[in-house]
């Protein structure tokens, strides 16, 4: 990220959002809104002198709520730039008009509370989508106590835990009363694969990433004993399937195979029930602490951003690529890409690949003086267009605009936005609007074709 | 000997669970979810997730052979919790169906022999005569003393009675005792 933030070509935009997305591929006009840090970015050296020295402290997102940041923070230490921002909820400054702590300690006067929003627009030939996922809300799982028991914890904070700069410098410990972790037990597809309650796909990423965690478990204590409920293991990838066999054999995580039914305390552990079914018993275990693995889902505004973009997404949220196998990080409106897990469910080498294969995408359409796109596409006769813009309301791309022609405004399709699908041919109510190679009359010479006598045909054709 | 498995009728019983429940096991994945809360499957022959893999390869004879259906005591934690909406509870109660109307030995005779006598009070009372219920039974099952040391503090406290109650109307019981027929019926061979 800092390499990216400092080449000469490349801009990094941080805490800003798009606001809206005209035009189309090699003529995108972008509005991005630079939302206020309250921190001017061109005086501000990045000493940390504010954050030091801010006495509000709020749960830290990045840490899970494990830990506490400020008010004025950086999200984590490598954040990419090097300069904070003020928490506007929290900050006293603007809940009390109180404190000013940070604008009197900093050397270089980069503290501005009063800055705005600001709007920008620019030009862009293409857009890469790459807005990641969220993690599936488990507290719908009531029978794993809802929320209530505070040492049931999801894959993401056990992995704050093993960071040894995250909020508990690396020991794993119960968030309850800050105990030792002894007996651990992760439970796999929690929201996944579950058409009850959570989503049907499978998440692909888990079943890696609880190995790596057990592994990592048993390194840095090596008196714990990991337990991992799973449904399948699967370990499809280059030396995935030898991973999780190191954690089996050399760490000695037990893999039991059954979905725990129930999760309830019993003094201050947590009893996990569950089956082995290859065993045909059931099973209870003991743990101090349990360790979820979530459900990877869209991000909760994925379709409003696609609704902006103009880009189709599926039944989830997830982005839809115009060819599952031949185009897989192309979406269907053309000049924009996807990568990473906002089209499905990806694990990092999956996620750099297909950032590779976007970007190399995009370049090529920049590497073209003119743009190749497909001739079944449809076009306005103006001279029969009566200007109702009927079309312009059925078309999904916006590919229709208004043009004069003597004197009169009629609709015009824009070549390099169409993608042929017939909707404006046939709302027109005087038959101005035809898709190439799918006329009215090719269409009815084609139904006609096979009614008729041979001598006719034959007629025809001479 | 391996069961034979063949194209024929290898969905044979699957479509049959279907047919009478609405409930399509090949829907289940095998995760174990019914088994791991079933408060019951201690006492099963075969847990509720096998169950369902005898009807998902149409093993017949091994899921009738079996006592966990006709312990299922309905409380559909599992289908509750199933992660693809299957009734598990229902299909529980559809092999007792099953079972009764083919005759087959039920896994564990205790319970068609209760089963039998709790719907006879219910035939002639409209409502079930527990004393007699609990005589009749310990009577039938060869240890006609196991429950006597409960009576006397059950009938002190009102929770038992002397003598059988009788609904108002026997109408709709026996109408419905008149529907139930094909299954009530048939006895299992003994």
């Amino acid at each position: 990220m800092t390499e990216s933030s400092q080449d000469d070509n490349i801009e990094v935009l941080t805490y800003s959002e798009i606001e809206s997305v005209e035009g189309f591929v090699g003529n995108f006009d972008v509005t991005i809104r630079k939302k206020a840090r309250s921190v001017d970015m061109s005086r501000c050296t990045g000493c940390g002198e504010c954050v030091q020295k801010c006495p509000t402290k709020v749960p830290s997102e990045f840490d899970m709520e494990l830990g506490k940041r400020k008010a004025i923070y950086t999200p984590f230490a490598q954040a990419v730039p090097n300069v904070p921002v003020i928490d506007r909820d929290h900050c006293l400054k603007f809940i009390k008009d109180k404190c000013g702590i940070c604008q009197k300690v900093c050397p270089a006067e980069a503290i501005d509370y009063e800055q705005k929003d600001e709007l920008i627009t620019r030009k862009f030939g293409a857009i890469v989508v790459a807005t990641g996922f969220s993690l599936f809300d488990w507290t719908v799982y009531e029978e794993y106590g809802g929320g209530r028991y505070k040492d049931v914890v999801t894959g993401l904070h056990f992995e704050r835990m093993l960071d040894t700069s995250g909020p508990t410098e690396g020991k794993v410990i119960r968030p309850s009363d800050g105990k030792e972790v002894k007996q651990i037990v992760f439970v796999q597809c929690v929201g996944s694969r579950d058409e009850a309650k959570g989503v049907p796909y499978c998440s692909r990423v888990c079943c890696m990433y609880t190995a790596k965690q057990t592994i990592l478990m048993k390194d840095h204590f090596p008196d714990s004993q990991s337990y991992v409920f799973y449904i399948d293991i699967r370990a499809a990838g280059k030396n995935y399937e030898e991973f999780v066999k190191r954690a089996q054999r050399e760490s000695g995580t037990t893999y039991i195979r059954g979905r725990v039914s129930k999760i309830y305390d019993k003094g201050d552990k947590l009893v996990v029930q569950g089956a082995d079914t290859l065993a045909g018993e059931r099973v209870e275990i003991e743990a101090d602490l349990v360790v979820l693995a979530t459900a990877v889902v869209p991000n909760p505004d994925a379709v409003e951003l696609a609704k902006m973009l103009n880009i189709p997404y599926d039944q989830y949220g997830f982005y839809t690529e115009a060819h599952p196998k031949l185009q897989p990080v192309e979406s269907v409106t053309q000049g924009i890409f996807l990568t990473g897990s906002c089209q499905f469910p990806k694990d990092i080498p999956d996620s750099v690949a297909t950032t590779g294969a976007a970007a190399v995408r995009a370049c090529g359409i920049f590497s073209n003086d003119e743009l190749t796109i497909e001739p079944k596409i449809a076009w306005v006769d103006a001279e029969k267009c009566s200007g109702c813009f009927n079309c312009m309301e059925a078309c999904p791309f916006d590919a229709i605009i208004g043009e004069e022609f003597n004197g009169r405004t009629v609709a015009r399709v824009q070549e390099s936005i169409c993608h042929g699908c017939g909707n404006c041919a046939a709302t027109c109510r005087t038959k101005a609007v035809n898709v190439r190679g799918f006329s009215d009359e090719q269409i009815y010479a084609q139904i006609e074709a096979p009614f008729m006598e041979t001598g006719e045909k034959e007629a025809e054709v001479a | 000997m391996p069961e034979i498995l063949n194209r024929e009728d290898i969905h044979t019983f699957k479509e049959l669970i279907l047919s009478l429940t609405g409930e399509d096991v090949s829907r289940c994945i095998q995760c174990g979810k019914c088994s791991s809360g079933c408060p019951i499957a201690y006492e099963m022959t075969h847990l509720p997730n096998q169950i369902i893999r005898f009807i998902q390869l149409n093993m017949q004879e091994k899921a009738l052979a079996s006592n966990s259906f006709w312990l299922c005591a309905v409380c559909e934690t599992c289908s509750v919790r199933c992660p693809e909406n299957i009734d598990i509870a229902g299909i529980m109660d559809a092999l007792r169906k099953i079972s009764r109307q083919r005759g087959v030995k039920a896994g564990d005779t205790k319970i068609a022999r209760f089963n039998e006598i709790f719907l006879d009070s219910i035939k002639k009372n409209g409502r079930v005569f527990e004393l007699g219920l609990v005589m009749k039974y310990n009577m039938a099952t060869v240890q006609p003393f196991k429950d006597a040391s409960l009576g006397p503090a059950m009938l002190s406290k009102g929770k038992l009675k002397l003598s059988a109650d009788k609904i108002e109307d026997q109408a709709p019981v026996k109408s419905a005792f008149e529907k139930s027929k094909p299954f009530i019926e048939a006895k299992s061979k003994e």
